[in-house]
């Protein structure tokens, strides 16, 4: 077993004391009765005030695993084993060790003793703020250092990486709300009709305006929750987009808002044709699979050709007071602003407005 | 890296020279903020341009404000971070200097994109070692002029006494001597290896 002619089976008895202080600044070493007979330098910093040397080692750390021992007999029983400790005094720091039981006819005065060699395991880094431990405090080979040092340089990048998100997560709201596109129907936005707009007066060519409300939105929206809702705008959008020509342009401009711009267009009839068309698009209920969504459109209208000159706020205000009147005959209609028309004082009422409600020359918008 | 580097240079010199300095010089080379994004790459030769127009605008030498660029990391409260890191590299100033080989690889450790050229430490008689800097191709500066500014407030700090001295450039690398002249010339700032995490 021990042959004491061969230096590599006798040397871990015969380590001198300096060279564990050493190497391992968290040792120590447990006489046979219990008392604490050396100690690491940094061992000792831990229980300070309370000497390390002569205390009873039990009594300055607490077994949790492999199981709670009371006695030194039991903790011989634990030789080879990794332990779980905690420290008894505030702030009770949980340690991770091993132990190696001597032989009990050692000649060094610990025989039936045990040497440990603790560490901090995972909790490293507030035990080496909360001891003030230094890099001296730590062997040469231990880790520990280069483990603080990335923990570190870690949470500093990632400080850096979270201000990155942030600032671009701004830079994309920032983008978005820039941007042309109505995220949810892929219509265009308001921002994108204002410049839509504008280029059409510039140009100087008729054009058609149409500003659709969806009647009864609001009642899905707060029976069936904003899924339903936005899957009703979803289908209202490609609704929309099926019944207008290539060219015409959609926006959302509100919740349940949208504007038409219809080039080209410059006679009233055909701009009734087209809003009862999306009208008739509209009425069709909308399914999500289980419930059938019923929404309606009121539309109002009006063409550049009736404005001297063509102004954008003018032209927007008069298909709005229009969409007014159209809502004020019953919903799921249309009313069209047409100062040339013989009857009306100026508004076309639709003739089938789905809520069945006969023509009205009210004209208060105008 | 550049992105990290043009940061480092904007915090300097807004801390040195001002923010209405920087500012106009920036805008009249019209370099666009995401440049000093630290996390983001940015093509070297900006980091070129706006080394040599600060150092025109304030009359200097790029070399002696890349130096004062590298004190300024170490010293200044605003980048306590990038001292921090430095300390862990040894117990004292020697240690330090010992564990500046390893430099480029703790770098890419906290930032896989930091690439630092090469560092090789060769020791000579009396104390004087000298450190070798492999040219790097991608940082659009030179590196040795910001190390011995680097080296210089790291001396300072462990409050050891140096000298230091740039020997320039060859085809391959650049060269510092450090002189140590005493460990424990002063007392240096305290480093408290767990307070990062505590202050952070």
């Amino acid at each position: 077993m021990t042959g004491a002619d061969t230096p590599a089976a006798t040397a871990p008895e015969m380590v001198p004391v300096a060279v564990l202080d050493r190497f391992c600044p968290m040792h120590v070493i447990v006489g046979p009765s219990g008392h604490v007979r050396a100690g690491g330098p940094t061992l000792a910093r831990l229980v300070a005030p309370t000497p390390l040397v002569g205390a009873r080692f039990l009594e300055l750390f607490e077994l949790i695993r492999p199981r709670s021992v009371q006695s030194i007999a039991a903790l011989r029983d634990l030789d080879g084993s990794r332990l779980r400790l905690r420290l008894r005094a505030r702030p009770r720091y949980p340690l991770k060790g091993m132990i190696h039981v001597l032989p009990s006819d050692g000649t060094s005065g610990t025989g039936g003793g045990a040497i440990l060699n603790l560490s901090f395991g995972i909790s490293v880094a507030d035990a080496v703020r909360d001891f003030e431990l230094t890099g001296a405090d730590f062997a040469a080979t231990d880790l520990t250092t280069e483990m603080l040092y990335l923990i570190e340089a870690k949470s500093v990048a990632m400080e850096e990486s979270r201000r990155l998100t942030h600032r671009l997560d701004t830079a994309r709201r920032d983008a978005q709300h820039k941007s042309l596109t109505d995220t949810l129907t892929g219509l265009r936005n308001r921002r994108a009709f204002d410049a839509i707009l504008a280029q059409a007066l510039q140009a100087g060519t008729p054009f058609g305006l149409l500003h659709l409300d969806l009647d009864h939105f609001k009642q899905v929206n707060d029976t069936h929750g904003h899924a339903a809702g936005d899957l009703v705008l979803r289908v209202a959008a490609q609704r929309m987009l099926a019944a207008v020509r290539q060219d015409d342009v959609i926006a959302r401009v509100g919740g349940d808002e949208f504007v038409l711009l219809l080039p080209g267009m410059d006679d009233t009839a055909a701009l009734a044709a087209i809003a009862d068309r999306l009208i008739g698009a509209l009425r069709e209920p909308v399914s999500d699979g289980i419930v059938q969504h019923r929404v309606s459109a009121s539309i109002g209208g009006t063409l550049s050709r009736h404005h001297h000159p063509p102004d954008a706020d003018a032209i927007m205000a008069t298909a709005d007071a229009a969409l007014y009147a159209a809502k004020g005959d019953g919903r799921g209609g249309h009313a069209l602003h047409a100062p040339d028309s013989p009857s009306a004082g100026g508004v076309l009422p639709s003739r089938d407005p789905g809520d069945q409600r006969g023509p009205d020359a009210d004209t208060r918008w105008s | 890296m550049n992105g990290l580097i043009n940061r480092a240079i904007d915090r300097f010199a807004r801390d040195t020279y001002g923010d209405a300095l920087w500012e106009e010089e920036i805008d009249r080379l019209g370099i666009d903020e995401t440049a000093f994004e630290p996390l983001m790459p940015c093509d070297p030769s900006i980091t070129t341009r706006i080394v040599t127009a600060l150092a025109g605008r304030l009359a200097r030498m790029p070399d002696e404000l890349l130096e004062d660029l590298g004190t300024y990391l170490v010293s200044h409260p605003r980048s306590e971070a990038v001292r921090r890191l430095l300390r862990f590299g040894g117990v004292d100033f020697a240690e330090f200097l010992d564990s500046l080989e390893e430099l480029p690889d703790r770098a890419r450790l906290a930032m896989p994109d930091l690439d630092l050229p090469p560092i090789a430490l060769y020791l000579h008689e009396g104390g004087v070692c000298r450190v070798e800097l492999g040219l790097s191709a991608t940082a659009g500066v030179r590196f040795g002029p910001v190390l011995v500014g680097v080296l210089r407030a790291m001396a300072d700090d462990y409050g050891a006494l140096v000298l230091l001295d740039y020997r320039g450039a060859d085809a391959r690398r650049e060269i510092i001597e450090v002189r140590l002249l005493d460990e424990a010339f002063a007392r240096g700032r305290a480093f408290d290896l767990g307070a990062g995490r505590a202050a952070g």
